[in-house]
């Protein structure tokens, strides 16, 4: 008994290098991805809130806000702006799908496979797409 | 009462982190119904510019959302960025910083839209 413990193979991937061999199903990236986007978020909230304040305040300021993402500021051009807004877009699309998503589960308690995986595909094509739309409306007009 | 704490606190029960999770989800909940209250006055027909921009937060409900939505976004991200820090970072000194960061940047960054709306 003891012998065939002793020889069962054990894996240990969870090092920080084998991040790259992970193939996680549509809802494990879609959870990754809850937590990257929510991060990202956190980490960019003086810029949303330095929008919030610029876009509200006045109309100076706010012919000052649109002007960032035309021409830039300092040394960093306007498209750069563009760029990080585009991203705090997607990061917002999806922690608000992959949001409604976990409060719809826990509400009606739709723990299939089935479902947790087409809401994952939703989740993830929706946010895209979304993005893709308002990106096009940002980057074109 | 007297011996439920350092290493004799019961960190295990029912309810441990049900209040963390429920105020996840009652923040989340109102977040949602503030992004659908913005985005169907921004779709109301009115060209977009200053005038409507300002317009739509000069309301006192808008006001008074947008005040439960700051706070609501302090103890969400908390929550959530809590979670982050407890299951990747391991070493208890690294992580009291990184929590420590984390609630100084938060209370800085709430302060800071109260204070934008204050002026409104």
């Amino acid at each position: 008994m003891a012998q065939t413990l002793k020889s069962r193979p054990v894996y240990r991937n969870i090092h920080i290098t084998d991040l790259r061999h992970y193939r996680l199903p549509p809802a494990g990236i879609v959870s990754i991805l809850h937590r990257v986007s929510g991060a990202t978020m956190f980490l960019l909230m003086p810029f949303i809130i330095w929008m919030f304040d610029t876009s509200l305040s006045s109309e100076i300021s706010y012919s000052q806000f649109t002007a960032v993402f035309v021409g830039g500021a300092g040394f960093v051009p306007g498209w750069f702006f563009k760029l990080v807004a585009l991203a705090l877009i997607w990061a917002y699309l999806h922690h608000f799908i992959a949001g409604v998503r976990h409060l719809w589960m826990d509400a009606t308690h739709a723990v299939t496979k089935e479902f947790g995986h087409s809401s994952a595909l939703f989740t993830l094509i929706a946010s895209v797409l979304l993005t893709l739309v308002l990106g096009t409306k940002l980057f074109l007009s | 009462m007297a011996d439920n704490f350092g290493s004799k606190r019961i960190v295990v029960g029912a309810h441990y982190g049900m209040r963390d999770w429920l105020s996840q989800r009652v923040t989340a909940t109102l977040m949602a119904l503030f992004t659908i209250a913005v985005i169907v006055q921004v779709l109301l027909p009115g060209e977009m510019g200053y005038d409507k921009w300002a317009g739509m937060f000069s309301r006192q409900w808008m006001k008074v959302l947008t005040f439960v939505v700051i706070v609501s976004l302090l103890v969400h991200v908390w929550v959530g960025m809590r979670d982050i820090w407890m299951d990747y970072v391991k070493p208890v000194a690294v992580r009291l910083v990184l929590q420590v960061f984390t609630l100084v940047w938060l209370v800085g960054c709430a302060g800071w839209a109260v204070q934008v709306l204050w002026r409104l």
